[in-house]
């Protein structure tokens, strides 16, 4: 069980809530008067994206409407296949503005110079959607190389390599800034210690590349330090490594990770190693917050064009994700329960997507899955 | 079967009946091979034992090639920094015989702690311009781990890109690191990725990129790789993004035998690593430096102070490192005959170093190699 995802009798309760909270630093909306709330419906943004998005976020739609789930879907079919959907992105970025909460698939983003900038990205970027969090954790029902992995991922989300600036400074040499501010090294560290503390996490380690690039990752990993000790009476545990070293740590020693923050390339790589660890992309949910929003999305961004609307694809990371949601919004029972029945189609083995080693389909899965709400 | 789990293949670039009609190799745009032997019939290699327990594994590659009688004679320097005009430089002496000599070895160098220090891996790479880090991996039988069928070949840009060194504070607290790409460094590197797929039977050259976000730079690898594609029509060219190798290296490597992946310099150092966290580490895997002045093979580990001198450090990856080296020289029928030896010492499992989970010294495990060696 995903420790996030389900409710945590035996642990400690940290604070008055009952089930752990989604993340760290971000009360249940519910308390905020933040998210769209009309006669006890929330409204909240859904974004399908590319690939195999329409799939999975109807299997999420099934669900809710079989829960009957206090929420009111905002959709937009936004595709990042052509620059034509842009118009529609601005009005699902500004839906998300009001709703404060969203669903989100994964939107393509060409390689192409000529091509628009990842959407996904500047989602982020102007929403300050700052914290990535990627839940990573082995499950009995899905056969891997590696056993009792048990880690979360925690990545900037909105600076670092992905600053978008590059320039021709001469014909053939190319410059891409990688910007590093204290700021935002800052409140990820710190977003990554309170997520330990509520969480009951008894480490976090910084992942870096300051050998080489002494400011910018310098100025992270020293912040890191110096947010670290703030936390230093709580008894969380600290150490940093170069990402090298962690790429093969992961794949030899995973289970010695408890809770990684990192700038955000590396939380790209990083998030796909702990994926493939426990099983891939279809069963790793994860979430993207800031101060004032609240995105989810599956933890390993993957557009998987490829089984596009062959109903092969594995619904679990969505359907997780989806069940973060319903217990930012303060709804900890409806995500219980869907969580609970997930987790059981998954261990129980019998309905086996693909990825995971099977034949059934998305539709097999969401009706196993529907089958087993109590 | 040992000749088609070839760790590396040799860096030979154009055919012998061409190398002949070249008066001097080192200027080749793809760096082959061009040393000539000296007047008892053998190569020169310089040799850089290095810190820790680097003269202990160097002393065990020396034994194995004077029992397996590889025609090479060893010139050893010291890469210890010395102050020259107020800076920390590497000997004149050092320089001048890889200079001299093309080809080196070198064993794991202690990072000097402190300010003022440039690396000294760093200062050998600008030196002789070794613009292509190698890097294979391939599961060593009688070494157990999650991963039992790798066999990467990874090849990285060696000169540029996030490790331009070029970084700023804007203002207090923002700080610009510059990722330098140019169209130059990315065509050599691409072009030395083709020739290694095709004088090592690989079919496939794979670019890992991450263009969708960082378009100009990592869009003109790409193109740079398009481009000298061309000129490889028997050999599969595609590109795959960053985030989906590591997902699909990590969940399978099986289908990445087939093929030589070539990056920029980050991600290279990073999927490297990956890559020989899969097999067991670093201490099993080789890695070449190949430039257009020299190229330098070394192991990539550290230099293990805590037990140097104790005669227990496991000398494999320089000997594998060596070994890419002589199919660098094209003196592949020795290498095949030492890899064979030793990868038969590792499977057997008597005579392997602590770290591999056996007892042996690392003179057992050596002279276990040399048996086997004269056996053959």
């Amino acid at each position: 069980m995903l420790r996030n995802v389900l409710p945590n009798i035996a642990r400690p309760a940290l604070q008055s809530r009952a089930a752990t909270t989604l993340s760290a630093g971000l009360a249940g909306v519910t308390q905020r008067t933040s998210a769209k709330k009309y006669g006890g419906i929330y409204t909240v943004t859904l974004i399908p994206g590319d690939g195999i998005g329409a799939e999975i976020t109807d299997s999420v739609k099934e669900i809710f409407k079989h829960v009957n789930a206090p929420i009111e879907w905002e959709q937009y079919n936004v595709s990042g296949m052509s620059s034509e959907g842009e118009e529609l992105f601005k009005q699902a970025v500004e839906s998300l503005r009001r709703n404060k909460v969203g669903l989100k698939g994964i939107l393509f983003t060409p390689i192409s110079q000529s091509g628009h900038v990842s959407w996904n990205v500047a989602m982020r970027q102007q929403l300050d959607i700052y914290a990535s969090l990627v839940l990573c954790k082995s499950l009995p029902g899905v056969p891997t190389r590696h056993k009792d992995v048990d880690f979360a991922i925690i990545r900037e989300n909105t600076e670092g390599e992905y600053s978008g600036l590059e320039h021709q400074s001469y014909p053939g040499v190319v410059e891409s800034l990688k910007v590093s501010t204290r700021a935002k090294a800052e409140r990820i560290s710190r977003f990554a210690f309170d997520f330990a503390l509520k969480n009951n996490r008894k480490k976090v380690t910084c992942v870096h590349k300051a050998n080489i690039m002494k400011l910018g990752d310098g100025l992270f990993l020293n912040t890191f330090r110096r947010v670290a000790e703030e936390y230093k009476s709580s008894g969380i545990e600290y150490n940093d490594m170069i990402v090298d070293n962690t790429s093969m740590q992961l794949v030899a020693r995973p289970t010695q990770f408890d809770v990684m923050v990192m700038p955000n390339l590396y939380g790209a790589i990083v998030s796909n190693i702990g994926a493939a660890l426990v099983g891939g992309p279809g069963i790793v949910p994860g979430c993207n917050v800031g101060t004032e929003y609240a995105l989810f999305e599956p933890g390993c961004r993957h557009v998987a064009e490829d089984i596009k609307g062959t109903n092969r694809a594995n619904p679990a990371a969505m359907i997780l994700s989806s069940t973060m949601m319903l217990r930012h919004l303060g709804l900890d029972n409806l995500a219980n329960n869907i969580a609970s029945a997930t987790f059981g189609v998954v261990n129980g083995g019998k309905v086996r997507t693909a990825d995971m080693g099977g034949s059934a389909t998305t539709s097999d899965f969401t009706a196993a899955v529907i089958k087993n709400l109590s | 079967m040992l000749a088609s789990r070839t760790l590396v293949g040799s860096a030979r670039i154009a055919s012998r009946s061409s190398q002949s009609i070249r008066c001097y190799a080192s200027a080749s745009p793809t760096a082959a091979f061009g040393g000539k032997k000296n007047s008892n019939g053998n190569y020169t290699v310089t040799l850089i034992p290095g810190d820790g327990i680097g003269p202990e594994i160097s002393e065990s590659v020396k034994d194995i090639y004077s029992a397996a009688k590889v025609p090479i004679e060893w010139e050893e320097v010291s890469v210890t920094p010395v102050l020259k005009g107020g800076k920390t430089v590497i000997p004149d002496a050092a320089i001048n015989s890889v200079k001299k000599n093309t080809v080196a070895l070198k064993g794991p160098l202690a990072t000097p702690i402190g300010k003022g220090h440039v690396s000294l891996n760093l200062t050998l790479r600008r030196t002789f311009n070794l613009f292509a880090n190698v890097r294979p991996c391939v599961s060593v039988k009688g070494f157990k781990t999650p991963y039992d069928d790798v066999n990467t070949v990874l090849i990285r840009e060696n000169t540029e890109g996030e490790y331009s060194g070029i970084e700023h504070e804007v203002v207090d607290g923002v700080v610009q690191s510059i990722k330098l790409i140019t169209w130059d460094a990315s065509e050599r590197v691409a072009r030395y990725a083709f020739n290694y797929a095709q004088s090592t039977g690989r079919k496939r050259v794979t670019a890992v990129h991450k263009a969708n976000i960082m378009k100009m730079s990592d869009g003109m690898f790409l193109s740079a790789c398009r481009q000298v594609a061309k000129d490889f029509p028997q050999i599969t060219y595609d590109e795959d993004l960053l985030d989906r190798a590591c997902l699909q290296i990590v969940t399978n490597p099986k289908p990445f035998s087939d093929r030589v992946m070539v990056m920029p310099n980050l991600y290279g150092d990073i999927l490297s690593d990956m890559c020989a966290g899969l097999i067991g580490g670093l201490g099993l895997t080789p890695s070449g430096n190949i430039g257009r002045d020299a190229s330098i093979f070394e192991a990539v580990h550290g230099s293990a102070p805590d037990i140097a001198g104790k005669g227990l450090a496991n000398p494999t990856a320089l000997l594998l490192s060596s070994l890419m080296m002589l199919r660098h020289m094209n003196l592949n029928e020795y290498a095949d005959k030492i890899e064979k030896a030793a990868l038969t010492t590792i499977a057997e499992g008597k005579h392997i170093t602590g770290d591999l989970g056996g007892k042996a010294s690392t003179k057992e495990y050596t002279s276990t190699i040399i048996d086997k060696l004269s056996k053959a």
